[in-house]
């Protein structure tokens, strides 16, 4: 029998053949613990009898989601972390670099076939590189620092074919909530989603970062390219490793395949407040918004921020919306800082933060009132995610996203730049 | 008197015997814990702010032993281990429903929760008194019986031991990629 890429990593990472349904204490290449959920994580390690890391070299501690510290509370949980990266000699880099699996990527700390875990959600976006990355939850994390290893159930896959050009002003974003939309916020739980096709493989890795980010908001444990030339060439620099082949077998038994193609796909806009109540931007344009926020580990990069700056171009913001944009990483700040970006966005009326979670989770800055309507380029719209429970989140692309902070409304971006 | 306290015990027994607490589909970990109170560990802390804004009268109502009933998707979302950590501090052990997100599920029995998984929860309302009954599994609503799916063999090891840290206090070291059970 064939083998999904997901099989492939384990199979590798095994040393024998492991299948989909099989359960194996599997070797951790790299874990990622936060502020928010790595202090628990830190504690449980210690609960569990842990004096000393399995494997320090191998763990990265960083703050992402409540920098600089926004309150006494966060900051003594920064503390407590720093702490322990000292005394166990972790890599910790603190407040200083962005989002953490933004960072994670740009650090070259995923690389194919790799197993790698972060005590956040959103660590199935490192599957761009072609590792296998999942997010686990503290108790889990606390057992890896212990042990370097976790139990995985191998996942089924779901294969996602995408084929065809993208119109104007329409790319990753929208193509990912369209496949959320389509499949469901459950429809592709405890799966691998491998992601392939020529667009796709045409695709940068800012692209294929959004789309492996969001396989979590279909219950995915992981979202997967086949490592190509796109990434080996991003690794360059980032990782040293020589280029192997690594790609599912034409025979692999999948548990769902879809296709799609987006060659007539409209604009995207997830409705309140479920990720996968998507439409196309001409169902919700002219909702008037209070707020929009450009950013997040989903659409914080560069590529996300000068197709957001050439919608906008020489025009302000409405005065109607806060726009807060906030790059995802320092490297990613700096691109945008040299490309005159952030003098734009500055000049047009936002507020350009220093790169962090900002409003995505709604733990630090940023809140919405009872009643606010955001649009957002993160990956979440719950009820209350980003504020008041009676306030209402719609996410869409970085494009659809500075077209609408243009007008104040939502906006179909082909229609403003 | 130790005879007098058992008798005030279970007279307390049917006056509050544990009931559920009835949830739709897809509730996700914002509701459950939103994000601004995530800087705090404590269970009980917690648990004074679980699923605030969207049923306050939870964290006010909820008793010990009571059975929290979802339908699919329970606990999609963030990784966050607040949110299991709030329903155990309001004093939830089991928690039922049609299907649950992956990381909540593993962090539920990681912190000694019990998610257990029932084919249909639809007929099961709110505030009906409820148990699990030890000897066949099933949960008993409102007097009805309802089937309820075992945790996979291998963690229901980390059931058996309480959580996923008395499962590992008594390990030294793990031997990787051993193939274990073949679960469902």
């Amino acid at each position: 029998m064939g083998q999904t890429l997901t099989e492939k990593i384990f199979s590798a990472r095994c040393g024998s053949p492991v299948h989909a349904g099989e359960v194996v204490m599997a070797p951790i290449d790299r874990a990622m613990i936060h502020d928010i959920t790595g202090p628990l994580a830190i504690q449980k390690f210690r609960e569990m009898g842990g004096n000393r890391v399995a494997d320090p070299e191998d763990v990265v501690i960083l703050f992402d989601h409540q920098v600089p510290a926004d309150s006494i509370e966060a900051a003594q949980n920064h503390v407590f972390m720093r702490m322990f990266a000292e005394e166990q000699g972790i890599r910790n880099l603190d407040v200083r670099e962005g989002v953490c699996h933004q960072v994670m990527m740009e650090k070259g700390f995923a690389a194919p076939g790799e197993i790698v875990v972060g005590a956040d959600s959103h660590t199935c976006m490192y599957g761009a590189a072609g590792a296998f990355a999942t997010g686990i939850g503290s108790t889990d994390m606390g057992f890896v620092l212990k042990f370097g290893a976790l139990y995985f159930r191998v996942p089924e896959s779901t294969r996602v074919e995408v084929s065809g050009s993208f119109p104007r002003r329409v790319g990753a974003k929208d193509l990912i909530l369209a496949i959320t939309g389509d499949i469901g916020a459950d429809g592709a739980s405890y799966r691998a989603i491998e992601f392939t096709g020529a667009t796709i493989g045409g695709m940068d890795m800012a692209g294929r970062m959004t789309c492996c980010n969001m396989a979590i908001e279909m219950g995915g444990k992981t979202g997967l390219v086949a490592p190509d030339r796109v990434t080996w060439e991003y690794l360059k620099g980032r990782r040293e490793m020589k280029s192997f082949a690594l790609e599912a077998d034409r025979n692999a038994s999948y548990a769902d395949r879809r296709s799609y193609d987006v060659s007539d796909l409209a604009p995207q806009v997830a409705v309140p407040h479920n990720v996968d109540q998507v439409v196309d931007v001409g169902k919700v344009e002219g909702t008037p918004l209070d707020q929009v926020f450009i950013g997040s580990c989903t659409n914080g990069r560069f590529e996300d921020l000068a197709e957001a700056a050439e919608v906008l171009g020489n025009r302000s913001f409405s005065e109607k919306v806060r726009v807060i944009v906030i790059p995802s990483s320092r490297d990613e700040y700096l691109k945008a800082l040299r490309a005159g970006l952030v003098e734009r966005f500055t000049m047009a009326g936002a507020l350009v933060e220093a790169p962090c979670c900002g409003p995505c989770m709604g733990g630090a800055f940023g809140l919405l009132a009872p009643g606010e309507v955001s649009l957002s380029t993160s990956n979440r719209n719950f009820r209350g995610r980003q504020g008041s429970t009676d306030a209402k989140v719609y996410l869409c692309s970085p494009a659809t996203a500075a077209a609408s902070a243009v007008r104040g409304q939502i906006t179909d971006p082909r229609e403003v730049g | 008197m130790a005879g007098k306290k058992t008798v005030q015990k279970r007279a307390m027994a049917t006056v509050n015997p544990p009931r559920v607490w009835k949830f739709g589909d897809h509730v996700d970990t914002d509701q459950i814990i939103p994000g601004r109170f995530l800087t705090i560990y404590d269970p009980r802390e917690l648990a004074l702010h679980a699923f605030e804004g969207t049923r306050d009268e939870f964290a006010r109502l909820a008793r010990n032993g009571d059975i929290l009933v979802a339908g699919s998707n329970f606990g999609c979302g963030s990784s966050r281990e607040h949110a299991p950590l709030a329903l155990k501090g309001a004093g939830i052990r089991v928690i039922v429903a049609e299907s649950f997100a992956r990381i909540f599920y593993r962090n539920a029995v990681n912190v000694g929760l019990l998610p257990l998984v029932c084919g249909d929860t639809s007929g099961i309302s709110d505030g009906e008194e409820a148990a699990v009954d030890p000897g066949t599994g099933e949960l008993v609503a409102a007097g009805r019986k309802y089937a309820l799916e075992e945790v996979p063999g291998f963690l229901q090891e980390i059931v058996d031991a309480g959580g996923l840290v008395e499962y590992a206090r008594g390990l030294e070291e793990v031997t990787t990629c051993r193939k274990t059970t073949r679960s469902r």
